[in-house]
């Protein structure tokens, strides 16, 4: 005989089928699991630039070097990466490819009929052997008929199997996984997420241009948003004096759809609905109303500014960009609801609320950049290329003095940041979760367990045999020899 | 808000310690006492002189610590109730509202399962952990009451929270349960426990509840998550937005579904399996202190940042 082990020839089919049964086997899967596990850590440390944009830029100017390597593996946007993609993607094709086999064996076993019952029953748990007492076969029929066993009958023995539900359970708890993730995918490629700054009195009406940030789903359309208005009548935020944590807020609205009109409220926890698109009140914030003049007292800006705020008693900052005048001037300001002078900060907000508004300032004059083509960020200034005029502060109905003109606060308006999600898919994902809870309840708590009769002349043996561990099951034993008995 | 509402709380919490003190300090007298030299000390014979463990003469103070406990758990219930009234919503605004609640749950666990069990090894440990939860809760993390930011007012926020504490509560007994485990297993390896330790089961038992711990709870735990999506999306206008503390309620489900997949499905047992539960709990408790106090993102409710 010769030693050599044979080698199958695998060929590219076979290559192919055997990297298909590599990924689809459970140790695949769950390693996926691990690692789909540990790469969403540095997604939970590093800041991300789907959830706050504004850390990202910090991190990038505080740690250059390491930022650009960090940006190149992709780790400011962790969970839209290739390689998060690539786990998650491998799972969803390996749990298909694991569980769909399973389930048609699974639905195939659940109409057969239990397997025959086993020569020797004395190996099994809670055997037991006693005089026949009576049609033993016929009694742990209806017995088990009255519990709901399913059963192989022969001439001398029963075979009883109870507890399918359990790998039912099991098999529904991962196919429901596949659904989470059919509904996650879908709602990326079919619906859209957008966010636009409206200040109160304004009119929202659902076109691109009218957002700050738009993204849509891969396969959405521009005109897939539906044809909708909304106009902030007014936003009422109350504050507990004592901390100065926001209450309750609630923005007013007339809507516009399909040619209806409607006075609505949106409120924090309850959106409104547009067919499948919700709009949702996250974030508010002041506009001051401002008038420039140049030094003929021509009017070279009015309108309200909207201004970022800073910190929970709403200190915002913003710029005032006046291209029109002659030369071109900014303000860099910041916008304090309530000001308070401190020694050591400045000018401070003590609260969120309009109880004494005040608008500092300082004034530039020069190349705003607006036409150099570099997108700017409309609530800061580069004054790289101008020129400081000085320093000054305005209360509401109060008009300030500059060299070349005159600034005036005619008021104060609120905005609201409303964002705009039209996610489809979301239905499934909670399909999903819901068939995934029953499924666990059905697959943890069930218990799957045969029991075995069989006839012998005068002797009457019973057995039986929990597949996990199935407490409960030597009581039930105990109940079907009783009735035998 | 109501003062005098928020004062009495805080008069519970005070008591609730004092009784968890006392229960611990019966407790403790109780393990020490029940140790007993054998009768026969100055036998000359040269058998082996064991120290042995008899628990009937401690009876009553086993009582007495149980009784102590329970008062103490009345109590914290009051102060939680009271606490509730004081802000007008549920009293899990901020991290020391979830953690008077987490030890709440945490002792009615252990006395409702003492009902049905003999656990009375835990007590000690129980009440030494809530009085320790308590006194960080009342010293380093205590807030005044106050009425809940906007985002927070949603019944799902109700249900989201408090299901994950029963969970946190349950998982951290599951740890304490396998780390028993890991601590015993020294012993027996090296030869026999130690006395007191005689009346703790035996490890295939703490094996085994451990992983009915985790069983019982995963599928709360998956519903607690699917709860805090739902919530999020209403209030946020995204049910899954990987915020840290979300990112984190994934990891410890992840690691919590290889626990049971190593139990279950490839027969891990004992000191593996020991070790993967408690880093799955880990996550957790990661989750809970870590991304509270220090992490960043929509879910730092702890209210220690605020002035
Ligand atoms: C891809 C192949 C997979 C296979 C063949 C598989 C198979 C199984 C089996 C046989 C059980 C034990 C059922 C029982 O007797 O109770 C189980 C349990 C479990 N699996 Fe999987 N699994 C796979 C992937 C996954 C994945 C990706 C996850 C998680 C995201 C997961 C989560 C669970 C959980 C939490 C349990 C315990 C609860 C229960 O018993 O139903 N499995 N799995």
């Amino acid at each position: 005989m010769s030693n050599e082990v044979e080698i199958p020839e695998l060929g590219f089919f076979g290559l192919l089928r055997f990297a298909w049964r590599q990924l689809t086997s459970m140790r695949t899967a769950l390693i996926l699991l691990m690692m789909l596990g540990i790469a969403s850590v540095p997604g939970s440390i590093i800041p991300q630039r789907i959830s706050n944009p504004i850390a990202v830029r910090d991190f990038f100017e505080k740690h250059p070097g390491t930022s650009a390597i960090y940006d190149k593996l992709s780790l400011f946007d962790v969970y839209g990466s290739p390689w998060f993609s690539a786990i998650y993607i491998l799972l969803f094709i390996s749990l298909i490819g694991c569980v769909l086999p399973r389930a048609v064996e699974h639905f195939h076993a659940m109409r057969a009929q239990p397997p025959a019952t086993p020569r020797n029953l004395n190996r099994m748990e809670h055997h037991s052997l006693f005089a026949a007492n009576g049609d033993a076969l016929k009694v742990a029929e209806s017995w088990f008929k009255k519990n709901r066993f399913r059963m192989r009958i022969t001439a001398d023995s029963i075979s009883a199997e109870k507890g399918y539900l359990r790998e039912t359970g099991n098999l529904l708890f991962h196919l429901s996984l596949i659904l989470i993730l059919v509904g996650v995918s879908f709602g990326s490629l079919f619906g859209m997420q957008g966010e636009a700054i409206v200040n109160t009195g304004e009119r929202f009406v659902n076109v691109p241009t009218s957002y700050d940030t738009l993204t849509l789903g891969k396969l959405t359309k521009d005109s897939d948003l539906s044809p909708f208005t909304i106009t902030v009548d007014k936003f009422i935020a109350k504050y507990d004096p004592k901390t100065n944590m926001p209450q309750d807020y609630t923005t007013y609205v007339t809507t516009t759809n399909k040619g209806v009109t409607k006075k609505q409220v949106i409120k924090v926890n309850s959106p409104l609905t547009f067919g499948s698109t919700r709009v949702y009140l996250q974030a508010n914030g002041y506009s001051p109303i401002v008038t420039v003049r140049d030094s003929l007292g021509n009017v070279s800006f009015q309108g309200p500014v909207t201004f970022l705020p800073q910190d929970g008693n709403l200190r915002s900052i913003g710029a005032i960009k006046v291209p029109d005048a002659d030369p071109s001037v900014g303000f860099v300001a910041s916008f304090l609801p309530t000001f308070e002078r401190t020694k050591t900060m400045g000018g401070v907000s003590i609260y969120p609320e309009l109880l004494n508004p005040r608008l500092l300032f300082s004034i530039w004059s020069g190349d705003l950049g607006l036409d150099s083509g570099v997108p700017q960020s409309v609530y800061r200034i580069d004054t790289k290329k101008m020129k400081n005029l000085g320093l000054g502060s305005v209360g509401v109905g109060e008009t300030f003095k500059y060299p070349g003109g005159t600034i005036t606060l005619e008021g104060v308006e609120p905005w609201v940041n409303l964002q705009f999600v039209d996610d489809r898919g979301k239905g499934f994902a909670l399909a999903g979760g819901v068939a995934a809870i029953l499924g666990l309840l059905t697959s943890l708590y069930g218990r799957r367990r045969r029991i075995w009769v069989r006839v012998n002349g005068s002797q009457v043996e019973v057995a039986a045999l929990a597949k996990n561990n199935a407490p409960g099951l030597e009581s039930e034993v105990a109940n079907l020899v009783e009735s035998i008995k | 808000m109501n003062t005098t509402w928020a004062y009495t709380s805080n008069y519970f919490v005070y008591s609730a310690m004092a009784l968890f003190t006392l229960s611990f300090i019966a407790h403790t007298f109780e393990t020490a006492w029940a140790v007993r030299a054998p009768e026969n000390a100055d036998a000359t014979d040269g058998t082996l002189l064991v120290k042995t463990l008899d628990y009937k003469r401690t009876e009553k103070t086993a009582r007495i610590a149980t009784a102590f406990m329970i008062l103490g758990t009345l109590l914290l219930f009051a102060a939680i109730v009271a606490r509730g009234i004081s802000a007008g919503h549920a009293p899990w605004g901020n991290m020391y509202e979830f953690s008077i609640t987490g030890a709440f749950a945490f002792s009615l666990a252990y006395l409702v399962a003492l009902r049905k069990y003999d656990l009375r090894w835990l007590g000690l440990f129980i009440s030494f952990s809530v009085l320790i939860t308590l006194g960080t809760a009342i010293t380093l993390l205590y807030r005044n009451s106050s009425p809940l930011v906007p985002a927070l007012k949603s019944t799902w926020l109700l249900i989201h929270v408090s299901t994950a504490i029963i969970c946190g509560g349950t998982f951290l007994l599951a740890n304490v349960i396998a780390g028993a485990y890991l601590y015993l297993e020294r012993f027996e390896e090296a030869g026999a426990r130690p006395v007191w330790a005689l009346r703790i089961p035996s490890l295939e038992t703490l094996d085994q509840l451990s992983y009915r711990l985790v069983a019982f709870v995963f599928p709360l735990w998956t519903f607690s998550v699917i709860a805090g999506a739902i919530w999020a999306e209403s209030a946020w206008g995204r049910y899954w937005g990987w915020d840290p503390k979300e990112t984190w309620a994934f990891i410890t489900w992840v690691a919590y579904a290889a626990y049971l997949h190593a139990r279950v499905t490839v027969g891990w047992r004992g000191r593996r399996a020991a070790w993967l539960c408690i880093f799955a709990g880990s996550t957790f408790l990661f989750n809970y202190v870590y991304i509270n106090v220090w992490g960043t993102g929509k879910h730092t409710y702890s209210g220690l940042n605020q002035k």
